[in-house]
């Protein structure tokens, strides 16, 4: 494959990391009264970006750049969600950043490079651009964490996310090293096949534990999490919004790519590892949150609680399994990015409020917003016929269809756990006295948003899920 | 093997006919005008709620009358489910599929009834987001009926889960007053009773949902069809019976988890108390019928002892606690677990009479029990206290009402004559047919509960009218009449001439019973 053929395969990734640069270039020059112009730049790469994964030219048949990169049906389904809800999250975050005076122009761009990053995970079948598409992701994750420069919290947020991400990523470099020491070779099908001859695997799955840890911190799986909390609650509301999206999806991807396609022989060795985080985060998910009372730190633990579910999915192991996570994490997507522009929307006299307590009584204030809400904590909490229920019964199923009947048991008494927190800020904002209002003019983007997020999750998906578990099935059928 | 005899979508229409009437509150709440805040006041706000009864009344009514037509074109000689709908849904063997047998239609029936009542009931007494109110329990109706209607057990879990989130609002937000302390955290108790309602059923109902996560990877279907034929291992029916039974055996409720109904009936306003006894504890005993007997013989036979202790337990320990209850609620949620004993333990004994009993004594107890409640609303709303000791001497202020009070509670006493007998005396006839000590001891039953029910009747009717506050009160009105006569006519209808519910029945239980016998034989057991 001539270099040419190679690159208009990676059509999506050149034009954002390409428009990116130019937006940097234009930027410097522009300054930060453009933070707009450049925002919606940003969000017509993504656009454009997400439009060509799907209408552009049909993957290749082979991985590209000798091995390293593939592009398929699952890479694909991927992507695509990431550059819409990356797009979203620039969309949301205009009016906070203006409020907070924070509207620099470097915002939209350090996420369209997050997106870039993300794109390399989910496409990446070699250790080399894992670790380079983690990487890339992280950076700009941890200068957005501490994006709003002036304020001590989110400058801690940076901090925290800088030093334990930074020891994250020595984790899987080191896991990487040590399988490529084992295996000899940084792709993932020779490890595969090294894997699949060799009598014993000891070495590589040390390496593999290792490489597997680095990950979980990726995706704040327990007990990997500690920094998601405080990550969650420091960051400004937007860039939170962002974090518990897309790069929790390019994470799972990257996860579900490594572990099935260069590690299938040895998935009785890796299974019972993912079980056990698995069963560690649904746990600290559904037990730590309940006395949370900012609604950021509990969403963090809700987040956690829901990487648990997917990572049930992939525990499986099998095709099912795959298309279990992917269907969870589409959903997962859309609630989290409806929830946040819930709480974008929670505020009062200028000024944002966090604590659940100022639900208290929405109904009678705002009734729509209440509404938005209800259905999407509802889902949150995966009770039917809401689309969280079914993301739910997807993951469970896999599990217990691949023989895993207990982690389907702790899962589901998990979710029961869980369902107190949510149905906690259900009670707020239905039977408690009125607290005072928000302020009604919240913009139509937050509004299109929650809105949007709260009818697929009822009825949309509800009586379209079939389509999407078909599209999902077929995403995760490219990975065997 | 399915003989439909109409192509037509009625049991959908049916169904959803009531989330058409939400829609139409939703819309009509958005044309109305709202102030600066967006919030709909005064006289505006009077209009929009009376809007918002009226079209509750209307679809309640339009999907009665609905339910009535599906009865028509029902062939009640046949056992196989008829007006079968199916359409794709989830892909690999989970579709969206509708159809009604004997066992199921007259719950529809039932469901399709008791809502309109339910309406009227709430027409003055509720104040408050009458609007909200109304949506909430069309959008509960439609989940009730698609409960009975459902004939894809992931259908019927959606449905059956579902229906808790328009009950946790309704008792939530239109629960009575009063303050709980829990756990060192002081919420109304209001709050703690839909906590405790949702909580506690869908503990039960998560494990079901492995349970049919587990039946689907092994028969690659949901179809209850489908699944009734499968033959699970007798060592699976265990486990899987036990699932379903946490989910059944709460939503029932069988002792001992029958905690939260005491504390959701209290809670609960009048109508969503009938809601609740009425249809929302019949979908346990229908659980047990539509899938632990006929998907799980082998288990259903192992565990029918268990079922046994605890419905007598149930009948005879929660009669003792309903003679010592001093809130009228809360003795009538008593005696719907006692009454609920019978429904299992009829339907346990697996003999035809038995089953039958059991219900028929589900579909009597919806009318009586529903029927109390709204009893016990009438004197609430002019009062506003349900405690037994604040009344006394009512018959002389009230004599329409000490009737109607009197009937019901001769019925939940299980009178000959009334159709609370006919569900008791078959369950019995069941019983004996098993183990006469399983018939005794429930006869107790029957006797505690004419101790509890006449002596409510006779604390709250009999006596001289001393109480300054019920001097003035009035009788029932034509509204409360029309309600309480309609049940009363039922009951009585049912209590003299049985016959055509039971032959309704009838065809379905046969063929259940002979399924039931052929897999066992099948599997061994005898």
């Amino acid at each position: 494959m001539g270099i040419f053929e190679t690159l208009f395969h990676a059509l999506p990734e050149l034009v954002l990391v390409i428009g990116a640069m130019a937006l940097l270039i234009t930027g410097v020059f522009a300054g930060d009264k453009y933070f707009r112009e450049i925002s919606y730049a940003s969000v017509t790469l993504l656009s454009v970006a997400a439009a060509l994964a799907i209408f552009g030219p049909a993957p290749p048949t082979e991985s590209i750049f000798d091995g390293a990169f593939r592009i398929d049906a699952f890479s694909t389904f991927c992507k695509v969600i990431i550059y819409i809800s990356a797009a979203l999250a620039i969309l949301m975050s205009e009016r906070f950043l203006a409020d907070e005076k924070v509207g620099r122009f470097e915002y939209p761009v350090l996420i369209v490079l997050a997106v870039f990053g993300m794109s390399l995970m989910v496409s990446a079948t070699d250790l080399i651009s894992l670790y380079m598409g983690v990487e890339t992701q992280s950076l700009a994750l941890y200068i957005l964490a501490a994006f709003n420069r002036d304020s001590n919290r989110s400058t801690e947020a940076g901090l925290k996310y800088f030093v334990l991400g930074a020891l994250s990523s020595c984790l899987l470099l080191y896991g990487a090293s040590l399988i490529y020491g084992f295996s000899g070779s940084t792709s993932f099908e020779e490890i595969a096949r090294v894997a699949s001859e060799a009598e014993s695997n000891t070495g590589l799955i040390i390496g593999l534990v290792f490489l597997i840890s680095g990950l979980a911190f990726k995706v704040s799986a327990a007990p990997f999490h500690m920094w998601t909390p405080d990550v969650y609650e420091g960051a400004p509301t937007p860039v939170t919004a962002f974090f518990a999206a897309a790069p929790k999806l390019a994470g799972m991807a990257l996860f579900a790519r490594t572990l099935v396609s260069s590690f299938p022989s040895v998935l009785e060795d890796w299974q019972p590892v993912i079980a056990l985080i698995a069963v560690a985060s649904m746990a600290v998910g559904a037990f730590s949150a309940i006395a949370q009372t900012n609604i950021k730190r509990l969403m963090a633990y809700s987040s956690i609680g829901h990487m648990g579910y997917a990572l049930m999915g992939l525990a499986a192991g099998t095709a099912q399994g795959i298309s279990s996570v992917l269907i969870y994490m589409a959903i997962y997507v859309a609630m989290t990015i409806g929830a946040f522009a819930c709480i974008l929307m929670m505020r009062r006299r200028g000024g944002m409020t966090e604590n659940i307590a100022d639900l208290s009584g929405l109904t009678k204030t705002n009734m729509p917003l209440a509404i938005i809400f209800t259905i999407l904590l509802f889902s949150l909490a995966g009770v039917p016929p809401m689309a969280g229920f079914f993301g739910k019964w997807f993951v469970f199923f896999a599990a217990v269809d691949a023989d895993l009947v207990w982690l389907a048991i702790a899962g589901v008494l998990a979710s029961a756990v869980s369902a107190f927190y949510y149905l906690r800020i259900v009670w707020f904002m239905w039977f408690d006295e009125a607290a005072e209002a928000f302020e009604r003019d919240s913009g139509p983007v937050l509004r299109f948003a929650a809105w949007g997020a709260a009818l697929l999750m009822f009825p949309l998906l509800t009586v379209f899920i079939g389509p999407l578990a078909q599209v999902a099935r077929r995403a995760a059928a490219a990975l065997f | 093997m399915i003989e439909s005899s109409a192509t037509q979508p009625w049991l959908s229409l049916m169904t959803f006919a009531p989330l058409i009437g939400a829609i139409f509150i939703v819309i009509s709440r958005m044309m109305a005008k709202k102030n600066d805040d967006g919030i709909i006041e005064g006289p505006e706000l009077e209009q929009t709620d009376r809007n918002a009864r009226i079209i509750a009344l209307i679809f309640t009514s339009g999907a009665f009358l609905i339910s009535l037509g599906v009865f028509v074109l029902y062939d009640a000689s046949l056992a196989d489910f008829q007006l079968v709908e199916e359409v794709e849904w989830l892909g690999g063997g989970i579709s969206y599929k509708m159809g009604v047998d004997g066992i199921s239609i007259l719950f529809v029936l039932l469901t399709t009834f008791i809502m309109p009542i339910c309406i009227l009931a709430s027409w003055d007494s509720i104040k408050s987001r009458v609007g909200d109110y109304m949506i909430a329990f069309l959008v509960l109706e439609t989940l009730m009926i698609g409960v009975f209607c459902a004939l894809d057990l992931f259908l019927f879990y959606i449905f059956f889960e579902g229906s808790l989130i328009p009950m946790f609002l309704i008792i939530g937000v239109w629960g009575s007053k009063g303050v709980k302390e829990f756990a060192g955290i002081t919420m109304p108790s209001r709050v703690y009773a839909a906590l405790k309602f949702f909580l506690y059923t869908l503990i039960g109902s998560l494990l079901l949902l492995v349970a049919m996560a587990w039946m689907y990877s092994k028969a690659g279907t949901t179809d209850i069809v489908a699944l009734q034929q499968f033959d699970f291992p007798a060592g699976a029916q265990k486990w899987l019976w036990l699932a379903f039974f946490a989910s059944f055996a709460v939503k029932m409720p069988m002792w001992p988890v029958h905690t939260w109904l005491p504390d959701a009936h209290v809670q609960a306003p009048t109508a969503g108390s009938v809601v609740l006894a009425a249809i929302l504890l019949k979908m346990g005993g229908y659980g047990f019928l539509r899938f632990s007997l006929p998907m799980f013989p082998i288990a259903s036979i192992d565990f029918a002892p268990l079922i046994y202790a605890l419905s007598i337990i149930a009948i005879i320990y929660t009669s003792l606690v309903a003679l010592a209850q001093e809130d009228m609620k809360k003795l009538i949620a008593y005696s719907s677990v006692a009454h609920m004993g019978f429904v299992t333990m009829g339907i346990f004994t697996i003999t035809k009479q038995g089953i039958e009993g059991g219900l028929f004594q589900m579909l009597s107890h919806g009318f009586i029990s529903g029927a109390l409640f709204l009893c016990v609303g009438v004197v609430y709303d002019r009062m506003h206290t349900r405690e037994i000791a604040a009344y006394g001497g009512l018959v002389h202020r009230m004599p329409l009402y000490a009737f109607l009070f009197l009937f019901f509670t001769l019925g939940n006493v299980g009178l000959p004559g009334t159709s609370g007998f006919v569900g008791e005396i078959l369950a019995m006839v069941g019983a004996f047919q098993v183990n006469s000590w399983i018939a005794f001891f429930a006869a107790f039953g029957v006797i505690l509960s004419a101790a509890y029910a006449l002596r409510l009747f006779r604390q709250v009717m009999y006596g001289d009218l001393t109480k300054e506050a019920l001097m003035a009160i009035p009788d029932v009105n034509t509204r409360e009449l029309v309600m309480l006569g309609a049940l009363m006519a039922f009951a009585l209808y049912l209590g003299f001439n049985p016959g055509p519910a039971l032959n309704v029945f009838s065809p379905s239980v046969d063929l259940l019973l002979e399924n039931f016998n052929a897999s066992l034989a099948a599997g061994g057991v005898q």
